[in-house]
């Protein structure tokens, strides 16, 4: 789980004349040169970010960390879970499978630069005068920035209205399910599905929208944005050195996820296993995404009580109800000195606790969003929830089923509007070669 | 569709200040009685808070195993007294002269040491801080005001229910739509009240959009959409039509049967939250016209979820006008604002706007006017009851 390191970024070299001053005055080597042919052809991670030093001008910001692209798992599951985030589901417009599978390499290789914190194909200056650049040029001085990308394929690749699109029929993972309606979902079918998903999370938002952007340009002709979603803030941890994070119902969100220092809850309830039914999809996972809306303006006339009670959690500390402290597990049965539960039937947490459903846990990794306001000028955000699971059909649709109808903080503050699940294949093993005819995500499906 | 089941927490706080202005007699009565009951899995005591001197706790054991029961001191350790041993069936009673101070108290049911723990102050004669005498009869009041009004609007929309029903079992269709919004009218105005027992508000008010997976449909918005079929056209057969009105009228009479019980009442509490409640609802689905998406009849669902909250702060409004006048001054002004914005658009008497004409103009104004609204009427239940 080497992803789960960032790498320090190596430090600066000076004096390497400009590529990132003013367009054409950029005359010296400038570091897509490099990385346009070197970095990617190599491999980025066996490299140890070498690529990344070419050019640099100045110290990336503090905190800044670069992950290696090359593993056995995708980045962007485990990694320490950043604060930005551009997420964006696809459709494929060709027929050809040999074109789906170029598609991949493309995305591959460009993945694998853009986490170096290096600029796409020709780069974004220095190139012909005549041509538009390659790289769109926003992310020039922001370094890596903690940038992962994962690649997801949704169950319309495999089978779309009984079709099989690219001969892949046979390969869809039982675990790819089409969800049920949940009680209260109010979908929109542009907010919803795909038949790919590039997840891209930074510490920089316009690192993070700069990978969709060009990744999303790459694809052009092959595969077209079919929505999108920025998310601002992490509503989860995935390691135990960070805190937890708020949603924007004030709360601490995700307190029991897994973390990937749980080797055994990571091993049991996270990665795929060939014998899960798809050999393709080992070191896999599936990825459950759910853009839910909070009704904000009636969450904030909530009183204090009935927020904790529908959350079944302190505001401030995150205890439960029953007592304790943030990681102090919910006692159940407790009661006050009227004799009531203190920890309401219906609240969130007895509803979605593992201890209800036989253990069951999920990796969340969701972010807060808003698109600003709605029509009638209220704040049109909410959470989106982004949870990477073995097996969606038992860690996610009980619970949900269960949640929809019977979690008052769900039934009365939130309303879904948008779903989709990936299957998120394994990464692309160290020393590979990337490029063409190199390896590629999900190259075992197509193989 | 208002659907909180959760009251009973939610209010635990202003209950059992209720109850215990409800029972507290006067000061200087030497023997107070804390009832306690054991049972299996629960251990009621029925009061968090007592003046000091002798405490009798007389103690039931429900439960189906022996039982018992300890008073400890703050610490949780020490302590002060106890009854075992209580059979399944029986009673004791235990008397302790407790000292101002904080203790636990604990039942065992089973005698395994297990015990079902919470905390109990006995508190300086004179020093409890809850609603005394006149604050207390004036809750008491308004409960009852409000009480009254709730089950004058369900005996309405029993009356209507029924002659609705009937034609729609019978396939008067035009009959029935032109009932639908005005019966509905009486049910919106007091579904915080309906949404106090757990499971008739989804037998009654249920959209499609909230259905889980093999889930029956019933109510009025099924009959709303068989009334108003979609494009596409929308049939049952008969027998569920049938079914469908039977329980409209059955499943109205269960409400109105409970409501109308001599035990039933309404805490103030529940007063104020419900009408926070149902303007929640409004900004929820009716603001959007996403409660009536075949009928369009949002605005009369708008104006009983008004009605209804109105009639909840005119109730509790002899409790609060003391407290907080100006929370009073403005929730009237809002009141009337929004009030003089729908009505622009009709009236139940004469009839609305349907959503579907209203220019967004027209909903942008009707929903920043309720938001106005609905602000200062969640500080509502704050002011009377704290």
């Amino acid at each position: 789980m080497s992803e789960q390191r960032p790498s320090p970024t190596p430090p600066a070299e000076d004096a390497t004349p400009s590529d990132e001053g003013p367009g054409r005055s950029a005359k010296g080597p400038s570091r897509r040169a490099v990385l346009g042919v070197a970095g990617a052809a190599a491999g980025i991670a066996a490299s140890g970010g070498i690529g990344f030093q070419v050019g640099r001008q100045t110290a990336p910001p503090p905190g800044e960390g670069q992950f290696p692209f090359l593993g056995a798992h995708q980045s962007g599951i485990l990694t320490p879970q950043q604060d930005r985030l551009h997420f964006a589901a696809f459709d494929i417009t060709t027929d050809s499978r040999d074109r789906v599978i170029a598609l991949l390499r493309r995305w591959t290789q460009a993945a694998a630069t853009l986490m170096a914190g290096s600029q796409v194909g020709g780069g974004a200056v220095g190139g012909p005068d005549l041509l538009p650049p390659d790289d769109t040029g926003e992310a020039l001085d922001l370094g890596a920035s903690g940038l992962t990308i994962t690649f997801g394929f949704g169950r319309s690749m495999f089978l779309a209205d009984g079709a099989d699109r690219f001969g892949l029929a046979d390969a869809l993972p039982d675990q790819l399910l089409e969800l049920p309606h949940f009680a209260g979902d109010a979908l929109e079918q542009n907010l919803s599905h795909g038949d790919l998903c590039i997840q891209a999370c930074a510490n920089d938002p316009q690192v993070a929208v700069h990978a969709i952007r060009n990744l999303a340009r790459l694809a052009i002709g092959d595969a077209h944005v079919r929505w999108a979603q920025l998310g601002f803030g992490r509503t989860s941890s995935t390691t135990r050195a960070q805190k937890t994070p708020r949603n924007l119902m004030g709360f601490k969100d995700g307190t029991a996820n897994i973390r990937a220092e749980d080797k055994g809850l990571v091993d049991r309830w996270l990665w795929a296993d060939g014998s899960d039914g798809q050999q393709w999809m080992h070191d896999g996972t599936y990825l459950v995404a759910r853009k839910i809306r909070i009704l904000i303006e009636n969450w904030d006339r909530t009183s204090l009580s009935e927020q904790e009670d529908a959350v079944g959690r302190t505001k401030g500390s995150g205890a439960p109800l029953s007592g304790g402290n943030e990681f102090t597990d919910p006692n159940f049965r407790a009661r006050d000195s009227a004799g009531s539960l203190l920890i309401p039937t219906d609240s969130h947490v007895t509803i979605a606790h593992p201890s209800r459903w036989d253990g069951v846990k999920m990796l969340r990794r969701g972010f807060n969003y808003t698109d600003g306001a709605d029509a009638l000028g209220k704040l049109d955000g909410g959470l989106f929830f982004i949870a990477f699971v073995r097996d969606p059909r038992a860690q996610y649709v009980p619970m949900q089923e269960e949640m929809s109808r019977a979690d008052r903080m769900t039934v009365e503050y939130l309303r879904t509007v948008g779903s989709a699940v990936f299957a998120v294949p394994p990464g692309v093993a160290q020393g590979s070669s990337l490029g063409d005819g190199g390896a590629y995500i999900g190259e075992a499906l197509f193989a | 569709m208002i659907t909180r089941s959760g009251w009973a927490r939610a209010c635990a706080v202003p209950v059992a200040a209720l109850l215990l202005a409800a029972c507290t007699g006067e000061p200087g009565v030497r023997d107070v009685t804390v009832s306690v009951t054991s049972t299996d899995d629960a251990c009621a005591v029925s009061r968090s808070s007592t003046p000091a001197g002798n405490v009798v706790f007389s103690l039931k054991n429900d439960g189906s195993q022996a039982t018992g029961f300890r008073v400890y001191e703050q610490d949780g350790t020490a302590v002060v007294a106890a009854v075992e041993n209580v059979g399944p069936g029986a009673s004791s009673d235990l008397v302790v002269n407790l000292t101002a101070g904080d203790y636990v108290t604990a039942c065992d049911p089973g005698m395994d040491g297990d015990e079902i723990r919470r905390e109990l102050t006995a508190t300086e004669a004179g020093a409890a801080a809850t609603p005394t005498g006149e604050h207390a009869e004036a809750l008491h009041t308004a409960s009852a005001d409000y009480l009254a009004y709730v089950r004058a609007e369900i005996d309405t929309l029993m009356h209507k229910t029924e002659a609705f029903a009937e034609a729609l079992a019978s396939g008067d269709d035009e009959t029935a739509k032109a009932m639908y919004a005005d019966s509905r009218v009486h049910w919106l105005r007091i579904e915080p009240i309906a949404a106090h027992f757990g499971d008739l508000v989804p037998l009654l008010d249920l959209r499609e959009a909230d259905l889980g997976p093999n889930e029956q449909w019933l109510g009025w918005h099924h009959a709303e959409k068989l009334l108003w079929p979609p494009a596409e056209g929308y049939t049952v057969d008969q027998a569920t039509r049938a079914e469908l009105a039977d329980r409209l009228v059955s499943d109205t009479a269960n409400l109105q049967s409970r409501v109308s019980a001599g035990d039933f009442t309404v805490e103030a509490f529940q007063i104020g939250n419900g009408a926070k409640e149902l303007l929640d609802d409004v900004a929820a689905t009716k603001i959007t016209g996403d409660e009536e998406i075949w009928s369009g009849t949002d605005l009369w669902d708008i104006q009983a979820s008004i009605d209804g909250a109105r009639r909840a702060f005119e109730s509790l409004k002899p409790v609060v006008i003391d407290r907080d006048p100006k929370l009073v001054a403005e929730l009237d002004e809002r009141f009337a604002a929004a009030q003089s914005v729908l009505s622009a658009h009709g009236s139940i008497a004469e009839g609305f706007t349907l959503y579907p004409d209203l220019t967004s103009e027209q909903v942008l104004e009707l929903s920043r006017t309720i938001e106005a609204l609905s602000e200062p009427l969640s500080r509502l239940t704050a002011a009377a009851v704290l």
